[in-house]
């Protein structure tokens, strides 16, 4: 439970890969200083994308009890910044620089009731939580979410595991989960722990407040890698530094800007901390806030952005095919902090 | 030359402390609506109450700039404020109110440790929270019986925790230590039996037929008013992992059957002492004297309290000077003797525990 927030950083050798679900690849890791990894923790390691170094954070899905081996499970995103294609290219042998389990997302034993939400690649935050409320006999719900069975990691490991406790949700069997339901099942004492897609986020977060669950009983974490609309190059403008930036698809802004010779300030690089907020004074397009920063009025009121993870969209619906369409790009002119 | 598989323990002079226990936080009266700051186990913890009154410890740092929270404010039904920047967090250790923002960080949280109050304690379990056990708690029933009555104190000991749990694992040292209240020659005559099983070591030691000192004869006469003559005296020290030593001690009147389970002509004490290792120089000592006389006597109560205080405060000032003496020397090492044997299985049991937890945890 301990938040551990210092990078330590060390070598790891890959000692295994396997795809396990569409797209999904489980990377079995050991690393030089071992540590034991609590439920909800995760590591951060370095990618070569172009020949350049950048970070990722991975959710720790298994690891043995003294933490000489750990798992981590990929999905290729097609529209992913490149780290995503990295990582799938790895064989064992290789080597990578890894940190010490880190924890932003900690398990707190003892409430009365759980509910564990993953959506797709999200269980690999889940599965190692769910394990240790079944070790501690809590009365827990993991429910897992996807598109397909066969995009769905783990679960015929996950319904040996968990049994009734597991409940399955998928949208290609016309079994979807309804937001409402579930939430209609949770009372005082329950804490829900989800990681999964923005909307399936977003759509609790807004059902929490609704019902006016307890705040701090709505536990998640965010590496801020997923938006409400498929990501578009796009053109930042900063009058002040007269810079006219592209970003391209698999670029956050804030690489772009930096990359451009732009001094920003951030921190998180995943939408919680907003330091990297920067003003909108002029756009052409919308924004696809990604943030957890903003709350919705601010969201709708879109006169700032957190450029570490937000994006700029042609559209309303955001679709590709609409981008493909139109004109131009969208356009975003910035006032930077 | 056969290789001897020797299952050996050591003696380090500094020794470490297991996580995955419960030690002793505060007493139940301690903890308040007032938060205070408390270092165990080498971890600032911070400790208050609930309005509903639960006490609860949360790691005593802020998230955002890691000021202490025990210098802040209780606020509304389970929060803590912390005196810097007003960020609240909830019993679980859980942001619920971000000054100057209109959501609140998912990853805002400190440490919240589990607790369990029993015994007139705050017990509080500092390593994996998903062993913490309440059934862990080692019994100290005396300490809230309605057969027993007594108090305590707390002694800041500056010393590690083992050379506390060294003192009283080996009585010995109160004919030299203690000379004018419990201690008589008979202490290093008589012999004692040594016993252990599971995370528990028992050392017993009669002494029968024997003058009692001047603090047992005391108590002696308070139940049996001008008693005089000879006594069976006993010490039945208990340990349970990892610091906590009940001491089994009375006198009764010498032949009338106490050493065969017959108390009944004479008195019954419990020392009961547990240890909360702070640094690795310095612990908590919670200590109290319960006895099954006179229940009723308020008097007798603060006798006894303060008469094992100055008792106590001589063996304060000896772990001290020990602790200096073996900081000074640090090409020495600790010799053992026959009498330590209650002493080394508490630190082969501790040193298994210990190492249990390395197998399973950090080595960074």
């Amino acid at each position: 439970m301990a938040a551990t927030n210092i990078e330590l950083w060390q070598d790891a050798e890959v000692t295994r890969i396997a795809e396990i679900a569409d797209g999904i690849m489980r990377i079995e890791l050991a690393p030089a200083l071992p540590k034991r990894a609590e439920p909800g923790a995760h590591i951060d390691l370095m990618v070569r994308i172009n020949g350049e170094e950048a970070k990722r954070s991975y959710s720790i899905v298994e690891s043995s009890a003294d933490g000489t081996k750990l798992v981590i499970s990929v999905l290729k995103a097609p529209l992913s910044r490149g780290g995503s294609t990295f990582m799938h290219q790895l064989v064992p042998g290789d080597r990578l620089q890894i940190t010490q389990p880190l924890q932003n997302f900690p398990l707190r034993v003892g409430a009365a009731h759980y509910i564990l939400l993953a959506g797709g690649v999200g269980i690999t935050a889940m599965a190692n939580m769910a394990s240790v409320l079944k070790r501690l006999k809590a009365d827990y719900t993991l429910v897992f979410v996807g598109r397909k069975r066969s995009a769905m990691a783990y679960l015929a490991q996950l319904q040996d595991e968990h049994g009734s406790r597991l409940e399955v949700h998928v949208d290609a069997e016309g079994s979807s989960l309804n937001v409402n339901e579930l939430l209609a099942r949770a009372g005082a004492d329950t804490e829900l722990y989800m990681c999964g897609p923005i909307r399936l986020m977003d759509a609790v977060r807004r059902g929490w407040v609704e019902r006016e669950l307890d705040p701090s009983a709505l536990r998640y974490e965010t590496f801020g890698n997923s938006g409400w609309y498929d990501p578009e190059e796009f053109v930042v403008k900063v009058p002040k530094l007269n810079l006219e930036v592209t970003v391209p698809q698999g670029r956050s802004m804030l690489e772009a800007l930096e990359e451009a010779g732009a001094d920003m300030m951030s921190d998180c690089r995943k939408g919680e901390c907003g330091l990297c907020e920067v003003r909108i004074t002029e756009i052409t397009g919308r924004i696809d806030h990604r943030d957890v920063f903003y709350s919705e009025r601010q969201k709708r009121q879109s006169s700032k952005m957190n450029c570490c993870v937000s994006r700029v969209i042609t559209t309303e619906t955001g679709a590709q095919t609409d981008a493909s369409s139109n004109a131009g790009p969208a356009m975003v002119t910035i006032e930077p902090n | 030359m056969t290789e001897v598989a020797a299952k050996s323990t050591t003696t380090a002079k500094i020794l470490g402390h297991p996580l995955n226990a419960w030690y002793v936080a505060a007493w139940d009266h301690e903890v308040t609506r007032k938060p205070m700051s408390r270092t165990i186990a080498k971890r600032p913890v911070a400790l208050f109450r609930t309005e509903e009154g639960k006490a609860v410890a949360l790691a005593d740092s802020c998230w955002h700039r890691l000021a202490p929270l025990s210098m802040g404010k209780t606020v509304g039904k389970d929060g803590l404020q912390c005196p810097y920047h007003g960020i609240v967090y909830n019993s679980a250790g859980r942001c619920i109110s971000m000054p100057a923002q209109e959501t609140i960080n998912p990853s805002a949280t400190v440490p919240s440790f589990p607790i369990v109050e029993r015994y007139r304690y705050v017990w509080i379990w500092m390593g994996d929270p998903s062993l913490a056990d309440p059934d862990l708690v080692p019994d100290m029933h005396q300490m809230s019986s309605e057969e027993w009555a007594g108090d305590g104190m707390t002694i800041a000991a500056a010393c590690n925790y083992q050379l506390i749990l060294d003192n009283l694992m080996d009585l010995t040292h109160e004919e030299f230590v203690h000379s004018s209240s419990i201690g008589q020659d008979e202490l290093s005559d008589s012999e004692f039996i040594t016993s252990h099983e599971g995370n528990r070591v028992t050392v017993s030691r009669w002494m029968r037929n024997i003058d009692a000192p001047p603090f047992w004869l005391k108590n002696m006469r308070d139940k049996f008013p001008g008693f005089e003559g000879k006594v069976d005296r006993w010490q039945i020290i208990h340990f349970e992992a990892p610091g906590t030593i009940n001491i089994d001690v009375g006198v009764a009147k010498a032949g009338t059957g106490a050493p065969e389970g017959d108390r009944s002509q004479g008195v019954n004490g419990f020392v009961m002492n547990t240890i909360t290792p702070e640094t690795d120089r310095t612990s908590h000592y919670f200590w109290a004297f319960m006895r099954n006389y006179c229940l009723d006597s308020q008097l007798i109560t603060t006798q006894l309290r303060d008469g094992v205080h100055g008792v106590f405060g001589e063996d304060e000032a000896m772990l001290k000077a020990q602790q200096e003496a073996i900081d000074a020397n640090p090409d020495y090492e600790f010799y053992n003797l026959n009498i330590d044997a209650g002493g080394m299985w508490v630190r082969r049991i501790l040193e298994g525990m210990l190492a249990a937890e390395a197998n399973q945890s950090a080595r960074a």
